[in-house]
């Protein structure tokens, strides 16, 4: 348990110290939201239409892009081969290692949603079933992202790789989530979708950090 | 034979196109993945009939050269 | 079971196997194929709301039931290298993988190729076009996973893991995406509602249903035969294989 709390103090430390590489897929994300008004023209009613599925498909996007960071560094400079050999549960330092870079690279994500959802003029209902849904979804983002970062660590060309395995993945939580968000723009309940979201980021807590662990074995040899 | 002629066979009820299109398709992607797998086994093959060859050119070419009492 | 399986797990007996099975599914599966083919083209009767166009069938359901097949096939083979430690199964989820991806292809085709002329457009959002269209992504992910890897042995692994988090995931990829269809049903598509096939179309269905199962199962082997071949490249016994077989351009 030391060991976990103390993994996790020095992954945000880190993480603090790369403050400028983190922005870059915070950076990203805006971008990207606000290219589709450029794209498709600013008529509020088309925006509100299509933002919440821009909004997720760019989160998608600029995580896959902040997660391979999430074991780089430790794999180049042996860190996470340490890890491996000092005896602590591989699985359960997986799992706080996601948590540490869920709250460092995108939990800032999520606090800047209200500015994209003044930018794609979504109504107050649909922010708060957007932030739901980006609360419930992201962690799987990170869980299941992670076990696919773990494979393709090793390999120096990860990062297309990275978003041919995963975005097929990433189907179901795109529809839910998405419809959620229309859902609540047409004043419905929403809650089904929280809960299919909810129990898939169960579901996953429970089994994705023993194949990150595989994962980063199979990755070290 | 459901089809009167070979011409009315070929313009399958108007939706000839579509009909040849998918069955062309899906057979000529069978055969291209059959291809593909045969003669890369004989590739394989090959591969290990050009490993043999060398070697045995390596050993024939070593007891020349043991035959001559050239030092290697 | 595991006695009987377990020789298997020797590289030289599974290629053995595949060769003793191999003149069988290719020689039966060919004809079969063939003959189902030409009956469902020219033989079985049309359909009297879709006229000839129902005839992409013949292909069109081999593939898409194979397609899925394939793929809890190689997620199996996954499954069982990755608990068990077997070498050969992540060869035998290799062999599976281009054949799934292929027959995935040739079912979207041939559904786009049907869909032009009963929807009246190649591409229709349809569930089960787009669940096909995501298991194509799957397949290919896995392939370019392993291929991404020199190392074989840690390749196996890597692909195996992806493998098994799709097979997971496909259930829940198809519901959604079946749910999400049914929520924009914008484009009214025509539901083909089929009471129930007359023998007479079904019979072809059946047997080139059955023809393209032994034909993919045919090419997997050889597949599966050439992954042994070439991690065994330098073992005596395929090097004794090699030499007793006839190749092309060799001066003997």
């Amino acid at each position: 348990m030391q060991a976990l709390v103390s993994l996790l103090k020095r992954d945000l430390s880190l993480a603090y110290r790369q403050r400028a590489e983190l922005m870059q897929p915070l950076l990203f994300f805006v971008l990207v939201i606000s290219l589709f008004p450029l794209g498709v023209g600013p008529e509020p009613k088309t925006l509100q239409l299509i933002g919440p599925g821009v909004i997720w498909v760019a989160a998608i996007l600029s995580s896959l892009l902040g997660l391979e960071r999430l074991f780089r560094d430790d794999f180049s400079d042996g860190s996470l081969e340490q890890l491996i050999l000092s005896g602590t549960s591989l699985s359960g330092a997986s799992l706080v290692k996601v948590f540490a870079h869920w709250v460092t690279s995108i939990f800032p994500l999520i606090i800047l949603s209200p500015l994209l959802a003044l930018f794609l003029h979504l109504t107050e209902p649909m922010y708060w079933a957007l932030l739901k849904t980006l609360l419930l979804g992201t962690p799987l983002l990170s869980l299941i992202g992670a076990i696919a970062v773990g494979l393709t660590v090793g390999l120096n060309k990860g990062g297309m790789l990275l978003a041919l395995l995963l975005l097929p993945v990433f189907v179901p939580l795109l529809i839910f989530a998405t419809s959620a968000v229309e859902a609540a723009s047409m004043g419905l309940q929403y809650n089904a979708q929280l809960a299919i979201i909810g129990a898939m980021l169960l579901f996953s807590l429970a089994l994705a950090p023993f194949a990150i662990a595989y994962a980063l074995r199979v990755s070290q040899n | 034979m459901y089809f009167d002629g070979f011409q009315s066979f070929l313009d399958m009820g108007g939706y000839g196109l579509y009909v040849w299109l998918s069955f062309g398709v899906s057979f000529l992607s069978l055969a291209w993945l059959w291809l593909d797998s045969f003669f890369s086994k004989k590739a394989l093959f090959k591969n290990v009939h050009a490993e043999q060859a060398r070697l045995a050119r390596i050993k024939v070419a070593s007891e020349n050269s043991e035959n001559n009492g050239v030092q290697v | 079971m595991w006695k009987w399986l377990h020789p298997y797990a020797k590289t030289e007996r599974t290629y053995q196997l595949c060769q003793l099975l191999l003149p069988w599914f290719s020689v039966f599966g060919l004809f079969i194929i063939i003959l189902a083919t030409v009956w469902g083209l020219a033989f079985a009767p049309t359909d009297y709301q879709q006229s000839d166009a129902y005839r992409i069938i013949y292909v069109h359901v081999p593939t898409a039931v194979l397609s899925k097949s394939l793929y809890i096939a190689m997620a199996v083979a996954a499954f069982v290298g990755l608990v068990w430690q077997v070498k050969t199964s992540f060869m035998a989820m290799m062999a599976f993988a281009p054949v799934g991806a292929t027959v995935t292809f040739v079912s979207l085709v041939t559904g786009a190729a049907w869909g032009k002329p009963m929807w009246g457009t190649w591409w229709e959002w349809d569930a089960r076009l787009t669940s096909q269209l995501i298991l194509l992504f799957l397949f290919l992910g896995v392939i370019s996973l392993y291929k991404a890897f020199d190392d074989k042995q840690q390749a196996g692994k890597a692909a195996g893991v992806m493998a098994v988090v799709g097979i997971i995931n496909l259930p829940i990829i198809h519901y959604s995406v079946e749910w999400w269809n049914t929520l924009h049903q914008g484009a009214t598509i025509m539901k083909l509602d089929k009471p129930s096939m007359p023998p007479e179309m079904l019979w072809p269905l059946l047997l080139s249903i059955l023809g393209w199962i032994l034909v993919c199962g045919a090419i997997s082997m050889l597949r599966l035969q050439n992954e042994i071949l070439q991690r065994d490249l330098k073992r005596p016994w395929v090097v004794k294989l090699a030499l007793n077989e006839h190749v092309w351009g060799d001066k003997k």
